[in-house]
């Protein structure tokens, strides 16, 4: 029982992307409306990026910014400061792996420029045909 | 089709849980994705740039040329809703002007509209009163967003945050001016002509950067090479070449934020607003 | 933090997700979306990646809820499903 648990708590948070994907991926295909189908894409993006961030987090670490010892007598850079600290060693796994979280960046500034696009696009059907639901418009498109 | 949709998202569901049990564990130090190319950023990123934030020095130096390619991804994306939605002015066929002692409203179309005029206010078709309480309060708020951007930006080499976040923020400053007065008056102080002038200034910052790199001798997008520009070592060059390339980030985001903001919100017509 | 807490967390996010898709009212739906977000935005925070929480507060919990309002503005508010 107990190692059942810690299996689950170890991977709780893939079941939950697992399933925000899946509710995403519903809304795309099922809804009928354009706005709740890109509601549906913004939410399965996020859970994505949700799943990414999981990969990258280290148990006790810290987050990814290096920890600066500020003394004070070195206060302009200079390269001696680097060779300082270049010198102490910096442990791996006291941070937080990096690199997810650089890409996610990214993706998420894309996703909020997707996102403009589509609702610039569903107005525009709208203007066009006098709805956004999905039905009337191929009714519309089937008889016009 | 909902049917067939719930039966489609079973099935996926399913079979993605019954793999991800193969994965490694949450927060293992161990597992493959951090054990390859990571340690040598995380190592390393000190020594090669001097920037604390590893997250900025990957994204901005290590990975450049991603980022490049990102901000003119948004870039087109702005292009793409203008495109898409801008009417021009000649098109639109009417007006609604208010006569201020006695609250009549006035339909008027053609050409001729009172100008500047003491009694008549112009109005939006769905007409909102004038709010004093929220006009006066985003005034007061607005540029403490804007001076906070402006920190976001500059102080993305030590802290969370760096061209993007910046940018939004200081976007979001002009789209809270436009909300709570009215989207003509923002429009009359950040133009649509400027936002996208703006967006395509930043995404030539950044490229330049790049340029420069490539006519002092060295290749596209290496910092280093800036470094008889700054007068410092070439580590310090590439911490500064960071910062030149994060604020063409945020000034091309802010401008394209700005600039979707505009199209959207009054469906092209750029009259009238939320 | 807690992994209770984490754990209440997570499943207020697939709430709010399952609410943003459910709703009748197209402009609900665009604030369950912005709740979303900024649950979402903790939960990164928590696990440590600042730089995605900061950009997902701004992005996601401000500008696009804007535009998603925005758009709802410029077409109808209620939907059949």
């Amino acid at each position: 029982m107990e190692s059942i648990f810690s299996l689950v708590l170890a991977k709780a948070n893939y079941a939950v992307y697992i399933i925000l994907m899946m509710v995403g991926l519903y809304a795309m295909i099922a809804k009928n409306n354009l706005i709740k189908k890109i509601v549906g894409m913004t939410i399965f993006q996020t859970a994505i990026i949700l799943f990414y961030v999981s990969i990258g987090y280290k148990r006790g670490a810290t987050i990814p910014i290096l920890e600066h010892h500020a003394s004070p007598e070195t206060v302009a850079h200079g390269a001696e400061k680097m060779a300082a600290h270049a010198m102490d060693a910096v442990d791996v796994a006291h941070y937080i792996n990096p690199l997810p979280h650089v890409l996610m960046l990214t993706a998420i500034v894309v996703g909020v420029a997707t996102l403009g696009v589509a609702l610039a696009l569903a107005i525009k059907v709208y203007n066009t045909y006098g709805t956004v639901e999905e039905d009337e418009i191929n009714q519309q498109l089937r008889s016009g | 089709m909902k049917i067939l949709g719930k039966l489609t998202i079973l099935l996926c569901g399913v079979l993605l849980l019954v793999f991800t049990m193969e994965f490694p564990d949450w927060g293992d130090p161990d597992s493959p994705a951090s054990t390859h190319l990571s340690p040598y950023f995380i190592q390393h990123t000190m020594e090669d740039t001097a920037v604390p934030n590893i997250v900025t020095s990957v994204l901005a130096d290590y990975r450049g040329y991603d980022t490049m390619f990102e901000t003119t991804v948004i870039l087109t994306a702005g292009l793409a809703c203008f495109l898409l939605l801008r009417i021009e002015r000649k098109k639109v066929p009417h007006r609604y002007y208010r006569h201020e002692p006695t609250g009549v409203t006035l339909r008027m179309e053609g050409d001729k509209f009172p100008r500047n005029s003491a009694v008549f206010q112009r109005m939006d078709a769905n007409w909102v009163p004038y709010d004093f309480v929220i006009s006066r309060t985003c005034r007061l708020i607005i540029p403490f967003i804007q001076i906070f951007a402006l920190y976001v930006v500059a102080h993305g080499h030590h802290s969370p945050g760096g061209g993007f976040q910046g940018g939004v923020l200081m976007g979001a400053s002009v789209i809270l001016f436009a909300i709570s007065h009215s989207l003509r008056a923002a429009i009359k102080s950040f133009s649509e002509k400027t936002a996208a002038l703006l967006s395509v200034t930043g995404v030539f910052i950044y490229a330049g950067t790049g340029a420069l790199c490539l006519i002092f001798g060295e290749v596209f997008l290496n910092y280093s090479a800036l470094a008889p520009l700054f007068g410092n070592d070439r580590i310090m060059a590439r911490s500064h070449g960071i910062l030149m390339v994060e604020i063409g980030v945020a000034v091309a985001v802010t401008a394209v934020m700005i600039w979707i903001y505009y199209n959207l919100s009054s469906a092209g017509k750029q009259d009238e607003g939320l | 933090m807690i992994w209770q807490l984490e754990l209440i967390i997570l499943l207020l996010v697939i709430i709010c997700a399952i609410a943003a898709i459910t709703v009748r009212d197209l402009l609900s739906s665009a604030l369950l979306l912005g709740a979303y977000s900024f649950l979402l935005c903790l939960i990164w925070a928590v696990m440590g990646a600042v730089d995605v929480a900061f950009t997902e507060a701004t992005v996601g919990a401000g500008v696009s809820t804007v535009f998603c309002v925005a758009a709802v503005f410029h077409t109808t508010r209620r939907t059949k499903d």
